[in-house]
């Protein structure tokens, strides 16, 4: 019970992670109807960021990760302006491509940068706590309530403010936006740039948790957030955090009772399954719905 | 005065054109209306004057020349578009589409109190107030349509076809509506199908064909015009 209890910590951390980087790209669905490719590295510049900045000036934890959230977030909102937007209504294929090419250019800029992977300094004094057989960590508790508090401000931008309606608004129907008299490349590119600023956050605190960083740690990472957000729903905001612990969960369980190289055999094989029952994912709508 | 002049203006998808050199000018406080069969190029010519299209030609608007401003500014002009199809969001509550609506109004207390105005006008829209728009019927989502446009406080409203897909009632219900809003003092570009209810509340009308204007008087000299009543009003 007391090791099932302590996977189950492991598994909510692991799956705030994914739940923070699934939301990029299901945000970014939202309002483009494209998948951003990029966004893996997007979340590897996230650690690096984090990494450099450390390095140089010695910030509170929570500065820090205001900085790097800011700093992926204005690189997502750079992508968007200068690669994305005048694929605007080129075929949907070209602009993925272009996502995926523009991911392989940042990962080789941070390669030639830093060609082997580097440790990851922590950001404060971890302590263990051990409440009867379990054992809990500063750090782990950072993790999961610095992601959660990320997901539950997004929650209310989306549920509450103008900028969340218009997101939603964007979301049904791009081309009546104007109309109303918003700024429709506004609201993309602060879309663009909350979601990349998760990934960021997210590249953040995975560092914490595995302190060795490299250009390429945001592949595999990237790739199994995406299909969590399509698991939960590509374009749905809930579905996304709901895919990401699902995904997180099923990681660590499978790890904790299985042999760990049945870690991904089993994970893909379930969310293919899901996606078998429910072919937009768990919250997703059918797009002719929209109509 | 004028509140838009529009001169030679033309607009095309790719090698269609769909609209091909057409002028005409709409004066301050009036309904004019602009009838045409299917496939005409009405709803292009609105598109266009809203900023939502490219087009050539001149768009005047209240004297100054909009052609560089994009449609999100041009709302700022006070020029507001009731897309063809309506354009609610379905997704978004009643509500949320109508504060959509004033998202460049700065003075919260005139929006609220518009808000307020548009409930009362509409009692079916506050009753739906709280439910996804797209749940709404047809006409109510007329209704929403023209509730959000009015919520920029527009000077000049575009219409698209307000009556398409509505019982006669409901229909009676839009028109007496719009007419309401020009007595207000907002000068309204109808865009219509149905030409005999369009030009009985217009002052004055054109007749787009195959993208060219070929008629054009008051409501009441295009009312009576023989070509117009074999053309458009089955007489
Ligand atoms: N997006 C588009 N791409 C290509 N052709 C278009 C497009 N939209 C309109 N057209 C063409 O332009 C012409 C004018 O269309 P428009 O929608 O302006 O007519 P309309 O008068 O509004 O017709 P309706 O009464 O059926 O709404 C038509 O021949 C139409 O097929
Ligand atoms: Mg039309």
């Amino acid at each position: 019970m007391d090791y099932f209890a302590q996977q189950a910590i492991n598994a909510i951390q692991q799956g705030s992670i994914y739940a923070l980087i699934a939301l990029g790209y299901s945000m970014v669905y939202g309002v483009l109807t494209m998948i951003n490719f990029a966004h893996g590295d997007l979340f590897m510049v996230g650690a690096f960021a984090c990494l450099l900045i450390a390095s140089f000036f010695p910030l509170p934890f929570i500065v820090i990760l205001i900085l790097v959230m800011l700093a992926t977030g204005f690189l997502g909102a750079l992508l968007e302006r200068l690669a994305y937007r005048p694929l605007r209504n080129a075929p949907r294929v070209s602009a993925i491509i272009t996502a995926l090419g523009c991911g392989l250019v940042i990962e080789n800029v941070v390669l030639s940068l830093s060609p082997y992977a580097k440790p990851m300094p922590p950001l404060f004094t971890v302590t263990g706590y051990h409440i009867g057989g379990l054992s809990v960590s500063t750090l782990q508790l950072m993790i999961i309530g610095v992601s959660i508090a990320l997901m539950l401000g997004l929650d209310f931008l989306i549920r509450r403010t103008s900028f969340g309606m218009a997101m939603r608004a964007i979301s049904f129907d791009a081309k009546t936006v104007p109309l109303l008299g918003i700024p429709l490349n506004r609201i993309i590119s602060v879309t663009f740039l909350i979601g990349a600023g998760l990934g960021g956050a997210a590249g953040m605190l995975y560092g914490q948790a595995y302190p060795v960083i490299a250009a390429s740690m945001g592949i595999l990472v990237g790739w199994k957030a995406f299909v969590a957000a399509v698991v939960g729903g590509i374009g749905s905001i809930r579905g996304a955090v709901l895919g990401g612990y699902i995904l997180g969960t099923v990681e660590v369980m499978t790890v904790a009772f299985l042999p760990s190289t049945y870690r991904d055999l089993v994970a893909y094989s379930l969310l293919l399954v899901i996606l078998i029952f429910k072919p937009y994912g768990l919250l997703g709508k059918a797009p002719n719905q929209k109509v | 005065m004028n509140a838009l002049e529009v001169h030679d203006l033309t607009v095309a998808y790719g090698d269609i054109r769909a609209v091909k050199g057409i002028s005409f000018t709409v004066k301050q406080g009036e309904i004019f209306t602009l009838i045409g069969a299917n496939g005409a190029g009405k709803t292009s010519t609105l598109r266009a004057l809203s900023g939502m299209l490219k087009y050539g030609g001149k768009v005047v608007y209240q004297r100054a020349e909009i052609d560089g401003i994009a449609a999100d500014k041009r709302v700022g002009l006070g020029l507001a578009h009731v897309p063809e199809g309506r354009g609610i969001f379905g997704n978004l509550t009643v509500m949320e589409n109508l504060k959509l609506g004033a998202w460049l109004r700065k003075d919260k207390a005139g929006v609220a109190e518009d808000l307020e105005r548009g409930l009362t006008a509409f009692p079916r829209l506050r009753e739906r107030k709280d439910q996804a728009a797209g749940t709404l019927s047809g006409g109510e989502q007329q209704m929403l349509a023209v509730a959000r446009a009015l919520m920029s406080r527009p000077k000049t409203l575009l219409l698209d076809e307000p009556s398409m897909g509505l019982a006669p009632k409901l229909v009676q219900d839009i028109y007496r509506v719009v007419r309401e809003i020009n007595a207000q003092g907002v000068t309204i570009v109808l865009v219509e199908q149905n030409a005999n209810l369009a030009l009985k509340i217009a002052h004055s009308a054109a007749v787009l064909e195959t993208g060219s204007i070929s008629l054009a008087g008051t409501g009441a000299e295009l009312l009576s015009d023989p070509r117009v009543q074999a053309a458009y009003l089955g007489a």
